[in-house]
């Protein structure tokens, strides 16, 4: 090996779910078959038959195990999905004519198989059925496993020892069936922090980042790695220094954690008395009981598109409602804020019409707007769970009042027809947005003045006001949580939302970073939505500060000219301040 | 043989999860088992060819069964239809 290769590098992901991890790498390839045509002899025929029929078995036996292991962790209804894929394995039609065309064309299998599988691939994708791609997905899936087995190339699932598992992708089947390994943590090439991948290791307590682009090119597998959920950094070869770094800030968050336990049943208030709202976002159910373990004050984030996880329909309002009640069940007599589904963008449902641009296309209210059977199911759901009176409902990627307008007329007919049916619902159900386009920022005091609250998005917020998409590395590093023209839009949300009498949350990954909190409630943020790993070490800063200290802080950060002054002046603030609290 | 129409009463249409109800219970029958819509004939027990059928909610397809049970096939096929795969109509 190239001592060069060995060299200690240090690469920056997207944070998906936190903790750290030292451990040797496990590279994951999927299978990528390059198909030739290969004439077969006479009397190879039979030979090449039988070899396909033995993929084809060892195929089913793979996906009767994914089968049993999805229906154990997802449930019977997600997990059917495998189960079409187990039929297509069995279909006569499709094998019959493999079959045929070998004996009567004598090409061998791979061939076939995948000239054969092209023709309805071409059928489903030509269609303009939304669901289409999802079905052209699954079959592309099943052929590349019959493939995978015709080479005789095994399903890379069993892994000795600990390992953290490096792939370009990982699809929600590759993550749940390496989860019954000892797996110390995932990092992927791709993905958002909203992936299926990293729902999936947030609710599993597997730490992962996504987003680190060509790392599988630079390691290799049992290389030693370290993984940090909590930063998105990925060092590759540490050298002794920063492995006992890495050890020691592992600890360190450790004995920090638990010395925040005493904190849980406290409130969030500075020492001078002003309270904030603390409050946990969360995207699965799982998720509730470990919120109130950290102290939440409620939820301040429930993403409800992780209930289409696994899922290739919407789901009904009655499976929603269910939900939702035993979401607020569960919080009572603290409030959560449920969001109406965030689809689109990266997210979940593929269409079958592809966006140049994504993030500036269909998304969020845009597609409920356009949807409005598919978002009235949802709000007869919200707004029948919501008769404890502990719920409000939050509308994404709002830019305009007229969109405000036109939910808040379906959130009307919901109630007409919830009335109608005699069926109860909190009559005074509170409605928020949330700011994450700039437009909506600019506006916030008219759109306030229609709304109950306001929660700043700021992933999306930065990522448009920047005009830096987090997930391409070439220009990741500008997207800055700390640039002046993000602080100063921060100010004139939180001012302008208060004016109104609306009040200003924040449920980005901004509220979560300990550098930012007492800037934040210097600005006068009412309340901050955080991930319910960070909320104890949140709540500890703000209960160590007094509100005008704060606010001094603010007013001069909102002074300096730039990122690194912002980010040094801060640090420095918080090394004085809590010497104890791992930063960065 | 017997030849019928049917139509999609769920809202999400013909997706994956009924076109595996679909073969499933069309493998319960030994008669042969055809669906056909605008023209495009495909077999009924064959997943992969009713996934490639686009079938939104309230369209028709016409369904044809040949062979000994039919009659039982037919009558099993129209009910799973009429119920809309059990799903949200």
């Amino acid at each position: 090996m190239d001592q060069r290769m060995k060299q200690e590098m240090k690469l920056k992901g997207i944070p998906a779910s936190p903790g750290i991890a030292i451990g040797p790498v496990f590279l994951f390839r999927k299978h990528e078959p390059i198909i030739l045509v290969r004439s077969i002899a006479a009397d190879e025929v039979d030979q090449e038959i039988e070899r396909l029929q033995n993929a084809v078995e060892r195929s089913k036996k793979e996906l009767t195990k994914v089968f049993e292991f999805a229906e154990q962790k997802l449930g019977t209804e997600q997990s059917k999905i495998f189960e079409a894929q187990l039929l297509i394995l069995e279909d006569i039609v499709l094998f019959d004519e493999v079959y045929h065309r070998l004996k009567r064309e004598r090409k061998n299998a791979e061939y076939l198989l995948r000239n054969e599988m092209e023709k309805y691939h071409q059928l489903m994708t030509a269609s303009k059925d939304e669901y289409a791609r999802e079905r052209a997905d699954d079959l592309l899936d099943v052929e590349n496993r019959i493939l995978r087995n015709l080479e005789e190339q095994k399903l890379v699932s069993k892994i000795d020892g600990s390992h953290i598992i490096i792939s370009h992708n990982l699809a929600a089947a590759d993550t749940l069936i390496f989860s019954r390994n000892d797996v110390l943590a995932y990092v992927t090439e791709l993905g958002g922090a909203t992936s299926h991948m990293a729902l999936l290791a947030r609710a599993l307590k597997i730490p992962a980042v996504v987003g680190v682009h060509q790392l599988s090119l630079l390691v290799q597998t049992n290389d030693q790695i370290i993984v940090d959920g909590y930063s998105g950094n990925v060092v590759l070869h540490p050298s002794s220094e920063t492995l006992s770094y890495y050890e020691k800030k592992n600890t360190e968050y450790h004995v920090f954690e638990e010395a925040l336990a005493p904190l849980r049943d406290l409130p969030a208030e500075t020492l001078d008395g002003h309270r904030i709202k603390l409050a946990a976002n969360i995207e699965l159910e799982e998720e509730l009981e470990f919120i109130k373990l950290q102290g939440a004050d409620g939820i301040g984030l429930y993403r409800t598109e992780s209930l289409l996880l696994g899922k290739e329909v919407f789901p009904s309002e009655e499976e929603q409602y269910e939900v939702y009640h035993r979401i607020a069940e569960s919080v009572f007599p603290k409030q959560a804020i449920l969001r109406t589904f965030d689809i689109g963008g990266d997210k979940f449902m593929t269409q079958a019409m592809k966006e140049n641009n994504p993030f500036l296309g269909w998304r969020g209210i845009r597609v409920m707007l356009d949807k409005p059977q598919i978002f009235l199911d949802q709000l007869r759901a919200l707004l029948r769970a919501s008769t404890l009176k502990n719920l409000a409902i939050m509308v994404p990627m709002v830019t305009s009042i007229k969109e405000v307008k036109l939910a808040k007329q379906l959130i009307a007919q919901a109630k007409d027809d919830l009335r109608a049916h005699k069926i109860p619902f909190d009559e005074k159900l509170r409605l928020g947005i949330m700011i994450e386009v700039p437009a909506a920022a600019v506006i916030a005091d008219h759109l306030a003045r229609e709304v109950s609250f306001l929660s700043i998005g700021t992933n999306d917020l930065i990522q448009y006001l920047l005009a830096v998409d987090r997930g391409n590395d070439i220009v990741s590093d500008l997207f800055q949580e700390f640039h002046p023209a993000v602080i100063r839009f921060l100010r004139r949300i939180i001012e302008r939302g208060k004016q109104e009498h609306a009040w200003v949350g924040m449920c980005g990954q901004m509220a979560g970073n300990p550098l930012a909190t007492i800037l934040l409630v210097g600005l006068g943020l009412d309340e901050f939505s955080v991930v319910p790993n960070i909320l104890p070490e949140i709540k500890k800063i703000i209960r160590s500060i007094h509100f005008t200290e704060a606010q001094h802080v603010a007013e001069h950060v909102l002074t300096l000219r730039s990122e690194d002054e912002i980010k040094a002046f801060l640090t420095n603030v918080m090394k004085n301040k809590f010497p104890d609290i791992p930063i960065g | 043989m017997i030849e019928h129409e049917v139509t999609i009463r769920n809202r999400a249409g013909l997706h994956t999860r009924p076109a595996a109800a679909i073969v499933k219970l069309a493998a319960k029958f030994k008669s042969e088992f055809f669906i056909e819509k605008d023209g495009f004939q495909i077999n009924g027990k064959s997943i992969i060819g009713v996934m490639t059928l686009a079938a939104e909610q309230g369209s028709t397809l016409l369904v044809r069964f040949d062979g000994p049970d039919e009659i039982e096939a037919y009558q099993a096929i129209a009910a799973l239809f009429e119920s809309g795969f059990g799903e949200p109509l």
